[in-house]
């Protein structure tokens, strides 16, 4: 097997039977009747846990392949966005399907007066339009750099997720905090790199200068 | 409505058991033998001990239905006894509707006291089953309304908290009363995290607390309080957000001012001090109007939302104590 079919034949079904696990675990409980008596809220905080976790997965392929030198992984970095974005959409399905009974005023009374709602709505957004311009072909419509700079806005989505999560919760909790100092190291090694780069440049410069 | 008052039995000082004699009861029967238990008596029973409404098998408890507080006039069907006791926030247990139910279950309940302190004539440690007496037990059908917007219809068992007040006589200072719940981190496993400030603390202006509504519950469903909702006594005022009814209660100090809350501390922005059920004025995160019924599903099984009613629909029995109170500066 060459490295080609071994990644298409082994890896990418690996990940994808990952991914999928905690969806085929949530259908799971609610066949056996596990979803308790707001199966809303059980629903809408399960897929809202799977939706972070994947969104900081994907981030942290880059590091990992920073720190590690695995190049291998950089080509699941997609897959992992897109399942972001799709534990997001049962998140959002669920919250206004199952929670909102599709009350549309409601929902939108929500997301303009409530904080939390806005920011989640943000990040949902943002996912969004990276999932829709995340084939290849987008890649080329829009060109590299336009393409890049879109992509950058998911630092912006790594930090509203948790932000959404702490203030949707009462009292002071520990699990949001957690996600949101995940998010943190993940984004503060990429801050770490940019800084080293520049100061790369700028001596390479100055060498150029003195010789 | 025909409310019957018990006489109270008027004790003088002299027969009072000595405060350090009381809290050491215990310890005082195991010597003195059988022989000592006239000596022991609790304050205000006039004669040999009645018979505890705590079973000491099975967890069967009834009390006396009440002609208004029932489904019937209440129109709609409790939620089940399984709802009731898996789906509830008790944080000292966990911060998962499902973990109080889960992790609730070794929780000791028995001996159980309760601290009476502050501007009070009958300042003590007492047993439970001195405060509460089986033939006082009532049995009342609720609305309960949680602040995140979700309710239920619960049947509880208790006494109206006035009746327990008034055989403690406060004085004339106690404008307030101030309940503690139990802090013991070794069977709360919640309490060693910072949710909140522990122990939980909740309060009453005193007509509040004296209101006929106002209940120390100690069952459910025709059963003793199951531990995950706030065994073995708690409070229930049902024209309150959820968070106010304060479960497994060992304090209660007559104060003369308005005394913290928990949740108040923990962010007085979204918990005010009274926190009424109101259907006008937002909590910060989200609406009050509408609310959630868990156990009342419609076709597709899912929980009924219907529009929340001033003070819970107990606006006629508490309106009056708010008159003139602006409920959107006191919420």
């Amino acid at each position: 097997m060459n490295k080609e079919t071994r990644l298409n034949w082994v890896f990418k079904p690996l990940v994808h039977a990952a991914a999928l696990g905690p969806l085929v675990w949530l259908i799971w409980l609610g066949l056996g009747g596990q979803f308790g008596p707001n199966p809303a809220e059980f629903i809408n905080r399960y897929t809202g846990d799977w939706a972070i976790r994947f969104l900081l997965i994907a981030l942290a392929v880059t590091p990992l392949r920073g720190i590690t030198g695995l190049a291998l992984v950089m080509r699941f970095r997609r897959l992992l966005g897109l399942y972001a974005f799709f534990y997001v959409l049962l998140h959002v399905s669920s919250y206004v399907a199952l929670d909102q009974y599709f009350a549309w005023g409601a929902i939108w009374q929500d997301i303009v007066k409530r904080t939390y709602i806005t920011v989640g709505m943000l990040a949902m957004v943002i996912l969004t339009a990276l999932a829709v311009t995340s084939p290849k072909a987008m890649v080329k419509k829009m060109g590299g750099r336009n393409w890049q700079r879109l992509h950058k806005l998911v630092y912006v989505a790594a930090i509203a997720a948790p932000v959404h999560f702490f203030m949707m919760r009462k009292g002071f909790q520990i699990e949001p905090l957690v996600y949101g100092g995940i998010a943190g190291l993940l984004l503060a090694y990429r801050a770490g790199v940019w800084i080293r780069a520049k100061a790369r440049t700028r001596a390479a410069r100055a060498d150029a200068q003195t010789a | 409505m025909i409310i019957r008052q018990r006489p109270l039995h008027p004790i003088p000082s002299s027969e009072i058991t000595p405060k350090s004699v009381f809290d050491d009861r215990r310890r005082v029967l195991k010597t003195l033998g059988f022989g000592g238990l006239a000596a022991t008596m609790p304050l205000w029973l006039p004669g040999p001990a009645e018979a505890a409404w705590r079973p000491t098998e099975g967890k069967a408890l009834s009390g006396t239905p009440h002609p208004k507080y029932n489904a019937q006039v209440l129109g709609q069907e409790p939620a089940s006894l399984e709802v009731v006791s898996t789906y509830n926030n008790f944080y000292e247990f966990g911060l998962g509707k499902g973990d109080p139910a889960e992790h609730a279950g070794k929780f000791k309940t028995t001996p159980w006291t309760i601290k009476v302190e502050g501007a009070v004539e009958k300042p003590g440690t007492y047993d439970i089953d001195d405060l509460i007496k089986a033939e006082d037990i009532e049995d009342r059908v609720y609305r309960f309304r949680c602040v995140e917007a979700w309710s239920m219809v619960v049947p509880w068992l208790g006494v109206p908290l006035a009746k327990v007040i008034k055989r403690l006589n406060p004085t004339s200072k106690a404008k307030y009363v101030y309940f503690e719940t139990v802090f013991d981190p070794d069977q709360m496993p919640g309490q060693r995290r910072p949710t909140l400030e522990w122990p939980y603390k909740e309060g009453l202006r005193m007509d509040e607390a004296m209101n006929p509504l106002t209940l120390l519950a100690v069952g459910v469903h025709g059963q003793v309080m199951p531990n995950q909702n706030g065994a073995p006594i708690r409070l229930i005022v049902p024209w309150k957000y959820g968070f106010k009814s304060i479960k497994s209660i060992v304090l209660m100090r007559f104060v003369e001012k308005e005394p913290p809350t928990s949740w108040s501390v923990a962010n007085g922005r979204e918990y005010g001090f009274y926190s009424n059920v109101n259907p006008n004025v937002s909590h910060p995160r989200w609406s009050q109007a509408t609310e959630k019924k868990i156990g009342l599903n419609n076709i597709f099984g899912l929980p009924i939302r219907q529009p929340t009613l001033m003070f819970n629909g107990y606006e006629e029995e508490v309106a009056a104590m708010y008159a003139g109170m602006d409920l959107r500066k006191f919420f």
